[in-house]
């Protein structure tokens, strides 16, 4: 081997083990990993604070919280592909379903070990007005009106916006008695006033709030709730609750696999035990969600308000109203043809 | 990217200077201001304004909240992972353009112009799908999926991918500021050198590494600022842990998407700071360049 | 493909040959061909049919009209202004020279998107530059020309400049004496010089286009058959665990990408020998 060659190996060998030694650093650490969506940052935040305290108390052990947010579908592909969620806390069942179909990470049944399908916290689809609500947006009819222009999120990328979708087409499901063009036809209007197409809630809400655009922002409700209290110095804006909307339901699990892999169950079964204790429920209201237990449900009522909500059996869960609305050549695809 | 192509410097005919009226060599005064003008103009419009942007959101709430949010531990760790890809990315990727450069340029071989066609082809592929064809490879479902997990090595959504998918975008840079230079150098000096005795890698280093040294650097710096900034591919790879797996682009985007405006900007200031640095470097390089 | 040296009446003495083009073949296998060819690997799950009719589909064919024609846009723009200002940087003085000349390559060294966000804060309805036009900027294809003529700027610039510094001043004189007037110089004797480092320059600013994500999603609007670039086609498609089906669209993105690099590359190699033959 004459001179060249050796410095070249000596540097490729050199290089190759800082390489190794980056993996190594990588994956030495083990810790709690919960793999949310969007609207959930400041929730888990307050919430992850409390729990640390009380596991802390109830077992001495430490707990290092990983948070991981984005759009509900990115982050289910994500625990697909490998990102390994002790929890998954995503905006619709469907994209946990998802994991079952590919990797069978969790049980079938995942969504029957928890009280209330396993959402300890829900919410509805409300809308988001401008000061004064100057086009006057009452309900879901005033959204097709010729000069409304309306910001939601992309069904296709956004699980947020899958429920938003389903929220309008039941409204319009009981306007028309079932008559399925003309839904259609409504919904078809309704997007045809979509001005911006972001991919995710968060993306709409900037782009509603910060770059002034749109009359109406479609948004979950505790998502209009927090852009009320943040947004404060960029002009006022109200929440308008339509006449019937959605009952969303984010639904938390395990994810079996990777916990009985990493030796954290426990842990990740208090977690979610947690979340329906009366603290965890009081940490969901705060942050704009509807608790599951009525005593907090009570104390919060001022902030929710009552309204008639369809659910999503009644599209026949989650696998059925994506077939039929969402995927390739569905619903959403038709209005674009 | 900078391509020189040689001009022809044939004899040119004895001119009388006097005789050329100066109206014909060089534009009226009109002309001139009206072309730099133009030219400033566009330059404030299309990026002077976006980087003023970035400052006077950066610091629209004050000094005190712009530390606050450039010293916050996250932003720290997105800043120490960031450097980290760099000092893995950037020497290998030298290392190759080196290599291709000189194998591209002092050989004659079948194949030459589709060899630097695929070196191109990583600049121009989408970071979506420079992010996705490593998820294909080593994500749990992909080709090597299920042999990483059974030896519990995690290469996408940790720092290998995220390396990865970096290297692969910032493949070309290097080796494509050297072809160019090497090309136009032509092989004459190396020949001399070799049939002076010199071994291969004194050539390289006394004879070839000189000549090219500028050109070289250049090409760091330009492979350098892109690792830093990529976004699309490592996010696709990187699985968005606070913390851990975000990259300082990607620190950017959660902080945008949190609602905290100044601190995202603060962070891209940061990021705007560090790119005027290189430009600074970049022109002091030049500048030596053309003295040597 | 076939990599062996050709045979030349004179055998090269210059060493390394097998190192660096088995080194560079290695490298270049792992980081790009065998991650690529996982994209065609998994299209070919598909059949032929279900593959032309992904490809085929209204809403990719309108997002592949609109990734071209903008990408075409922002390259003409740049090549035009690129042109003039690599001209205005080399040929003339003005104070704050040095200054400019730094901020062309501005768009290297900004993260992409760091850039769509700054540019969409200024071109939206509400931001500086946005609020003084009746039309919508950001959000609209034009906003996306916007976002890629920031990102194709300096190549134009950074190919053109060399060859204008290049350009010996004695042509230009020669031209003058013979009794050509400034225009007539430009067109006859600069223009053509400039021609290929022009062309050079828009189709690296153009392939770089083609590809571009982080700066467009922040500024386009992303409604289907109106904003929506084949990038974010084939996000949207990951993002419904339809993974075939965006490898069958990122397969279409690969061969133009790889097809219109060769041809450029080939233009590009054919002129610079011809002009090194002088």
């Amino acid at each position: 081997m004459n001179n060249s060659k050796k410095v070249i190996f000596t540097i490729l060998i050199s290089v190759l083990l800082m390489v190794l030694a980056a993996c190594g650093d990588g994956s030495s650490k083990v810790a709690f990993l919960n793999v949310s969506y969007d609207p959930t940052r400041e929730f888990y935040q307050e919430f992850n604070e409390a729990f640390a305290t009380y596991w802390k108390e109830e077992t001495g052990q430490d707990v290092a919280f990983q948070q991981s947010h984005g759009g509900s579908g990115k982050q289910g592909r994500a625990v697909i592909d490998g990102l390994e969620a002790d929890i998954v806390t995503l905006a619709l069942a469907y994209d946990i379903d998802e994991l079952v179909r590919s990797r069978q990470l969790l049980n079938e049944d995942w969504q029957t070990e928890l009280d209330y399908n396993s959402s300890p916290y829900t919410s509805t689809i409300v809308f988001l007005v401008r000061k004064g609500n100057p086009k006057d947006i009452q309900d879901w009819d005033d959204l097709i009106k010729k000069n409304v222009s309306v910001i939601t999120p992309n069904p296709k990328t956004s699980g947020g916006a899958r429920w938003n979708y389903l929220a309008a087409w039941g409204f319009a499901d009981k306007q028309f008695n079932g008559d399925e063009t003309k839904i259609k036809q409504f919904i078809k209007e309704l997007y045809g006033n979509v001005e911006v197409l972001d991919s995710g809630a968060r993306g709409s809400t900037t782009t509603f709030i910060e770059r002034e655009m749109g009359d109406v922002l479609i948004a979950w409700e505790n998502e209009a709730y927090l852009s009320l209290k943040h947004e404060s110095d960029k002009g006022e804006f109200e929440i308008i609750t339509p006449s019937l909307s959605i009952l969303a339901e984010p639904p938390v699990a395990v994810v079996d696999k990777i916990v009985d892999k990493k030796g954290t169950r426990e842990v990740a079964e208090g977690f979610l035990n947690y979340l329906y204790s009366e603290e965890g429920q009081e940490i969901a209201a705060k942050n704009y969600y509807r608790p599951r237990n009525e005593a907090v449900l009570e104390k919060y009522k001022d902030q929710f308000e009552n309204l008639e909500l369809v659910t999503i059996e009644d599209f026949g869960g989650w696998q059925e109203a994506q077939k039929v609305h969402f995927a390739d050549g569905g619903t959403f695809d038709e209005i674009y043809q | 990217m900078t391509k020189s192509i040689e001009v022809q410097q044939d004899a040119s005919p004895i001119i009388n200077r006097k005789a050329i009226k100066s109206y014909a060599l060089q534009e009226s005064a009109i002309v001139k201001w009206s072309l730099i003008t133009i030219s400033l103009l566009f330059l404030a419009l299309f990026l002077i304004l976006p980087l003023i942007t970035i400052f006077v959101t950066a610091l629209e709430k004050g000094w005190a909240t712009y530390v606050a949010s450039i010293t916050h531990p996250d932003a720290l760790a997105a800043i120490k992972l960031t450097l980290t890809v760099v000092l893995i990315v950037v020497p290998l990727n030298t290392i190759f353009g080196v290599a291709a450069a000189w194998v591209i340029t002092k050989f004659n071989f079948k194949g030459r112009n589709l060899l630097i066609t695929l070196i191109d082809l990583p600049f121009a592929v989408s970071p979506v799908i420079a992010g996705l064809i490593f998820i294909l490879l080593f994500g749990a479902q992909g080709l090597f999926g299920e042999w990483l997990y059974q030896h519990d090595i995690r290469i996408v959504f940790a720092l290998p991918g995220i390396i990865l998918a970096t290297i692969f975008v910032t493949f070309p840079f290097v080796a494509r500021e050297l072809i160019p230079l090497m090309q136009m150098q032509g092989v004459t000096e190396e020949e001399a050198s070799m049939s002076l005795g010199a071994s291969g890698f004194k050539t390289f280093w006394l004879v070839t590494l000189p000549n090219i040294k500028w050109g070289l650097l250049y090409g760091i710096i330009l492979c350098n600022a892109r690792t830093i900034g990529e976004f699309g591919a490592v996010s696709v790879v990187s699985g968005h842990i606070r913390g851990l797996t975000n990259t300082m682009p990607l620190h950017i985007e959660i902080l945008y998407n949190e609602y905290q405006f100044t601190a995202a900007f603060a962070v891209a200031s940061l990021m705007s700071i560090l790119a005027i640095i290189t430009i600074v470097i970049k022109n002091i390089i030049e500048w030596k360049a053309k003295e040597v | 493909m076939e990599l062996t040296l050709k045979k030349r009446k004179k055998k090269t003495i210059i060493p390394g040959f097998s190192l660096t083009l088995g080194y560079t073949m290695i490298y270049l296998s792992i980081i790009v061909l065998l991650p690529l060819s996982m994209i065609f690997f998994n299209t070919l799950s598909m059949s032929w049919s279900e593959f032309y009719e992904t490809i085929t589909h209204p809403r990719a064919v309108a997002s592949y009209k609109l990734t071209l024609g903008t990408a075409l846009a922002a390259g003409i723009i740049n090549v035009v202004f690129g042109t003039i200002i690599a001209w205005v940087l080399i040929r003339y003085d003005f104070p704050g020279k040095k200054l400019v000349d730094g901020i062309v390559d501005l768009p290297f060294a900004l993260p992409t998107a760091v850039a769509g966000i700054a540019l969409a804060t200024l071109y939206s309805p509400n931001g500086w530059i946005g609020q003084f036009f009746d039309f919508k900027i950001a959000y609209s294809p034009l906003g996306i020309i916007i976002a890629l003529t920031f990102i194709g700027l300096p190549f134009v610039v950074r190919t053109v400049q060399p060859v204008l510094q290049n350009l010996s001043s004695e042509v230009e004189e020669a031209s003058a004496s013979l009794g050509a007037n400034r225009v007539q110089t430009f067109l006859k004797v600069i223009f053509p010089e400039l021609l290929p480092a022009m062309i050079t320059g828009f189709s690296l600013a153009f392939a770089r286009s083609l590809g571009e994500y982080g700066s467009i999603v922040f500024i386009a609007g992303n409604i289907p058959m109106k904003t929506e670039i084949t990038p974010l086609i084939i996000m949207t498609k990951l993002e419904q665990y339809d993974y075939v089906g965006a490898t069958a669209i990122a397969t279409v993105m690969l061969v133009a990408s790889f097809l219109f690099l060769f041809i450029i590359n080939i233009i590009q190699w054919y002129t610079n020998r011809k002009f090194n033959q002088y």
